[in-house]
This record gives structure tokens, sequence and C-alpha cells, in this order.
């Protein structure tokens, strides 16, 4: 009796030792040097530091570390970046991963030792499709999402017919055929498409075509440098000022900041957040500039903040950082924070959450820096994904 | 050149025109196989399969730059055309991992017979343009062509099992597979550098005109260099696709052809070793130092730079120089 009377507490004692001395080790993987050091890079890294804050990890007894490193775009160097966490650093989770390459080599590592993936970067819808992997969850956007929310939400603000200009490969087609379909399945239709070689410097020709085409809306079906470059030109040929609409299938709010307002505006697009939407995102927003130079966060930033934050809140509520019960706490929890509002991770590891399609201000709308952006419409987060069944994915009976 | 005694150290037997260099090189060789077989007990192995396969990339490079003298610009069509033909043979059609390699070691030697054919016609930055535009070309057939997965590459490419028996899922058991193919592919690459192909091979690296008033054939010796390159360039990129069980456009983009550039130069062309060397810093640079974000590429371009001005030779060449013995 003596015996058990010390045990008991004792016990009791170790137990609460195991269930709140969690060592949890955080990766931010993704491009620090190129294209997308401004949409992601070490603006990732400030989100997923505050959102460690922000939980209060350590008051919880959650004692977090966070690495970062550059991927350089490559799947070669994330993926052996991602190895070498998981075996030697005993890193628990990966965030952000922008570029599909490497978000699909990374999603595959992960799946093979055993951790986690919550990727807010990268817009391959092939991360909850057909190569969806029970260790990811693909946080923030993809292009589905996109495609549906310009062509869908375009059509209903009476931007009845399309004209394409895509970049020749995969990624471009693809974005394309994504769009087609969403515009004609709202009852709009497409005048014609052009091809531009990968990676294109003069667009002139495809945008006369586009021009003459006399479509309402231009639908970029490119990327990064093609489109930026596009933007550029079509503004030379004040193809917005003459009252057609140039809707960005993959552009960010970095991307309308290094443009300049004079250039981009008038430009239509999707985006999963803006700093500007309500008083919760301002709010968090300006801590970020803060700690971040002043820059605005993009939807990437918002998303690894959010999905860090729902990650600890699940490793807290299960109390281990084992892959398996994490995951399936994350999938039966309803997400909810300041950014994204309330949402749901599905089974297929899509997170969903509202969308919002949104005009480029033009200068004198605008009133001060980061101003860029008026909400056209909101999309509803059922609407706005793809349908489970429709991906293909083989966790989803 | 003299050719002096043939002696026959165990192991290689290579007709030497300097017993003494054959030794040190035998030395080399056994100490660095050595450390080879110890490594992966220490160091992550992972890093070290893509050392050693950058090590064989560039070798093979170094072969056809540091001894053949023709400057390359497009040697990662070869590279990468070989990684995409290995992951798709042992993904979709799933061949066994030796079987996948041969593969794409095949399709690089037949891309290399005919693009080499085409540009060894011309000379000095000609050659280095064509050779470029030929890797373009294979470049934007991986990005459009069906089976390449465009830009998201070939993924989760299976690493198999070793004629169907061993399997290669344990990095440990892998990296073993990898070294063997590695250290034979290098020793052939030395193999090559000093058999009488090789001397005649460097004879028209020095004066072309007047190995042709030798008698030599100057385009078949240039063109038997070219093919033999690119299929071992091959031979590294298909071992690299199982390595990291991903193709991808990176592979077969123009910076990997710099890339090999960079790691020769900085090795030492010319050299046995230089390559190897080089491989070795690059590779680590851009692992090690990926924690410093931005900085990685200022990093390697200052490094680069000072390796220009301060030992054009490269690490090797400026090593060799001190010994006065050639490496």
């Amino acid at each position: 009796m003596t015996f058990s009377r010390f045990a008991l507490p004792l016990g009791a004692l170790l137990l609460a030792g195991a269930a709140h001395a969690q060592d949890i080790r955080i990766g931010v993987l993704n491009d620090r040097s190129g294209i997308y050091a401004d949409l992601a890079g070490q603006g990732s890294v400030v989100a997923a530091q505050m959102a460690v804050e922000d939980f209060g990890a350590e008051e919880k007894g959650i004692n977090v570390s966070i690495v970062s490193a550059d991927h350089q775009n490559r799947p070669d160097v994330a993926s052996t970046i991602a190895r070498q966490w998981y075996d030697e650093q005993g890193v628990d989770v990966i965030v952000d991963v922008p570029t599909s390459s490497a978000a699909l080599a990374v999603s595959d590592i992960t799946r093979e030792k055993n951790r986690i993936f919550l990727d807010s970067g990268a817009g391959t819808t092939e991360l909850t499709g057909e190569q969806c992997s029970p260790n990811t969850i693909h946080w923030t956007y993809d292009t589905y999402a996109l495609a549906n929310g310009t062509g869908g939400a375009m059509v209903e603000q009476g931007g009845t017919s399309w004209f394409f200009i895509t970049a020749d490969y995969a990624f471009g087609h693809s974005l394309e055929e994504e769009t087609i379909a969403v515009v004609e399945a709202a009852g709009g239709e497409v005048l014609g498409t052009v091809r531009h070689p990968f990676p294109g410097t003069d667009f002139s020709s495809f945008l006369l075509q586009a021009q003459s085409s006399g479509a309402d809306v231009i639908g970029l079906a490119n990327a990064g440098g093609d489109t930026i470059n596009t933007v550029k030109q079509a503004a030379e040929f004040g193809i917005t000022q003459a009252g057609q609409d140039l809707a960005g299938l993959l552009i960010f709010i970095t991307d309308i900041h290094a443009l300049g307002l004079e250039t981009a505006q008038g430009l239509v697009l999707t985006e999963a957040f803006y700093w500007d939407l309500n008083d919760d995102t301002r709010a968090w927003s300006q801590r970020f500039a803060e700690r971040h130079g002043g820059a605005m966060p993009t939807m990437v930033h918002a998303g690894v903040y959010s999905s860090v934050l729902h990650y600890l809140k699940a490793v807290e509520a299960t109390g281990t950082k084992e892959a398996e019960a994490v995951m399936a706490e994350m999938k039966a929890t309803p997400t909810e924070d300041p950014l994204f509002g309330k949402g749901e991770v599905r089974a297929d590891g899509r997170k969903i959450h509202d969308m919002y399609l949104f005009r480029v201000k033009s200068p004198d709308q605008s009133e001060g820096p980061w101003d860029y952006y008026e909400t056209i419409a909101t999309i509803p987060a059922e609407r706005a994904f793809r349908p489970m069944e429709e991906g293909g994915c083989p966790l989803v009976e | 050149m003299v050719t002096g005694p043939e002696t026959a150290p165990a192991g290689i037997s290579v007709p030497v025109t300097a017993t003494g260099a054959a030794r040190l090189h035998l030395a080399i060789f056994a100490v660095a196989l050595a450390l080879a077989l110890a490594a992966p007990f220490f160091l992550y192995p992972v890093f070290l399969m893509k050392v050693l396969c950058f090590a064989l990339f560039a070798s093979a490079f170094n072969l056809l730059l540091g001894y053949g003298g023709l400057l390359s610009f497009g040697h990662a069509a070869y590279f990468g055309s070989a990684s995409y033909v290995a992951a798709h043979a042992a993904k979709v059609w799933g061949l066994t991992p030796e079987l996948a390699i041969l593969l794409g070691t095949g399709a690089a030697a037949v891309l290399g017979v005919v693009f080499g054919a085409l540009a060894i016609r011309r000379q000095g930055i000609y050659f280095a343009m064509v050779t470029l535009a030929f890797a373009q070309m294979v470049y934007f057939f991986s990005l459009q062509a069906p089976f390449t997965g465009g830009e998201d590459g070939i993924q989760s490419v299976p690493r198999g099992r070793l004629f169907g028996m061993i399997s290669l899922g344990p990095d440990i058991n892998l990296y073993f597979f990898v070294l063997a193919i590695v250290v034979g592919g290098l020793l052939l690459i030395y193999r090559i550098i000093h058999s009488p192909f090789g001397q005649v091979l460097k004879a028209i690296r020095d004066n072309e005109p007047r190995a042709v008033s030798l008698g030599y054939r100057a385009n078949r010796y240039k063109l038997a260099v070219f093919v033999m390159s690119a299929t071992l360039a091959g031979l590294a990129g298909a071992t690299k696709a199982l390595v990291f069980q991903l193709a991808s456009l990176t592979d077969v983009y123009w910076t990997m052809s710099g890339e090999v550039v960079l790691i020769t130069l900085l090795g030492g062309m010319g050299t046995v070793f230089g390559p190897i060397v080089g491989a070795a810093i690059v590779v680590t640079m851009q692992n090690y130092f990926a924690g410093f974000g931005a900085w990685v590429t200022v990093i390697q371009g200052t490094i680069f730079v000072i390796g220009v001005l301060l030992f054009r030779e490269g690490v090797v060449g400026i090593l060799a120089r001190w010994l006065r013995r050639p490496l």
C-alpha cells in the first residue's frame, strides 16, 4: 500500500511530463534566393515564428525550434535537404515549399519517412490528386482554385467571352484547360487561345491577337516572369484602359508590388488572402510587416502561419507528434485562425477556405503602399476548390 | 611522348609515361576508395551519393574538355535525358535498377552519336554554341513530351531491387551500388586517358593540324571521345535519377551544363582527380550552405571568382604544380 501511495503520484507525474515536454522541430523549406524569394522566402520563417508565439507554445510546454533552408527551386536540392532534415536533424514537419516539382518530391519523402508536410507555396493539384499522400496537407491555394475563382467569378461579373494567352508547356496547358472548363460551365465562351514559347520575352503579337479578338477578358495562363512581362506589355498597349479585362491566373501581391500600380492597374486575379480584408488580417499583417522590413504578407506567408498554428493545436490536443495521430486530429478538427477564418482539412489533404477575386486599383484609387486590391467577389470555400471525387486521390473512398 | 616501361600495378594495368605518377595515382585511388567505403558511416549517405554522381558527371565532362580540348556547353542534355529514360524505365516499365540505368546510359550514348557527329564539325565557340543549341532542344523536348511530366518531372521513381534480389531502398545499400558504378566509371575514364587513344587525343588537343599531318583522323577521335563523354555523363544522370527518385527539368536545363563547367574548372581541368574534388566542393556548398538562403549564390559566385583569379588550374591543378606530378 505504501508503495502504491508513492508510485501513483510518481506515475502521474511521469505521464504529465511525457504529455507536456514535447520537442517540435519545424523546417521551413523554400526559395530564398530566386523568383519566389519575395512571396515565400524569409517571410515564411517570420510567419512560422509568429504562429509559434501566438499559439503560446512555450507556456504550453511545447518546445518548438525552427530551421530553414533554400531549395533554389530545384527538386533534387529540396529532396536532399528534406531527407537530411528528417534523418539527421529530427525535423517533424516541413512547411511552405513553393515550386510544384520540389513540393511533390518533398511529399514523397515525407510519406516514406512518416512525418508531416504542410505545403503553402506550391500550386499543383497533383498534391491532392493522384499523388496525394496521407502525410501531406495542401494549405493555401492550387491552380484549380485560381482558375475556378478567376474563371467562374469573372463570368458572373459579366466577362463572358474569353481569349487565352498560354505558356506552351504542361503547366500552362493545364491551367488553360481548367479555366476553359470553368468558363464554359458558367455560361461563358472562349473566342480563341494562343500559345507563347516558355519562357517568353516578346508578347506583343499575342497581345494584339487578344486585343483584336474583342474578348471581354484576356486570360493569362502563364506564371512568374512570363506573366509579369505580359502585364507590362499589355500596359503599353493600354489594353485594360480600352475596356478589356486582363486576368492573371497565377500572380501574387508581391508581383503587383514589383510591377507598380501604373502598370498593373485593372488586372483581375484570385488569391486566398489579402492583408486588408478585415480587422483581424490588418492587425496580423501590421505585426508581420514590422518584423519583415515593412513588406505585407502574401497568401503563402498567411498559409504558413495558419498551417503551423493548426499543427501545433493538433500536437497539443493529441499530446504526441506521431504523424498518423496528428494528421487524424488535423483532419478531424475544423481550422480557425484570424487570417482564413473557419475552414477544414479534407480527407484528400486539401485545406479549404474562401477565395477572393480582386481587381488591382489604379494609382489614384490607392491610398498608400500595399493598398493594391479591391474585392470583386468572394468564392465560398465549398465552391472554391476541386471536389474531392474529381481529384482521383486514392485516400478518398 | 616517350612510352616508359610497362608496369602493371595491382588492380589496374595502365601503360604509363612515368611509373611514379601511376604509383601515386594508384595510392590516391586506394586512399580515396578506403575513405569512400568508410564515409557513409560518418556522413549522410544521400549527400555522398550526390557527390559521387556529380564526380562522375564532371569526370566525363573533363574527359572531353580536359583531354579532348572540346568545350561542350550542353552536357546537361546527356545527363538529363539519361535521367528521364532511367526514371521512366524504372517507374512505368518496372525494370530493375541496373537495366534502367543501362537503358538511360544507352539513350545518352545515342544522343551523343547524333549530336557529336554534327557538333565536331565546328570548333571553339561555334562548337560550344552548337552543343548548347542541341541541349536546349532536349530541354524543350523534355518540357513538352508527355512522358516527362512537364515541369513536375518524373516523381517517386522506385529504387527497386538490384538484379531483382537486393533491395536498394535502404540508403546504405544504394550507396554501395552507386559507389560501384561511379568507381567503375572513373576507372574507365582513367583507362581511356592513359591509353594510346588518350595519347592521340591529347596530341589533337594540343595541335590538331600536326596530329592530322601525322596521319590521325582527328574527327573520328573527337567523335569517339564525345560519345564516351556523353555516355558516361548519361551513366551519372541515370544513377542520380535512382538516388533522388526523380528526374526533373533541372537536369536538362542549361544551368546544369554550366554547373559541370564550374565543377571541372574549380577542381582542376585536365587532371584526373580535379572533377572529383570540384564535385565535392560544389555539392557541399549547395547542401550545407542552403541555410544561408539568398547568400548561397553569392558565396558560390565569390568562390568561383576567387578560384579563377587565384588558382586558374583549379584546386588539384595547383596541388599538382606544387608536387610537380600530374594528378
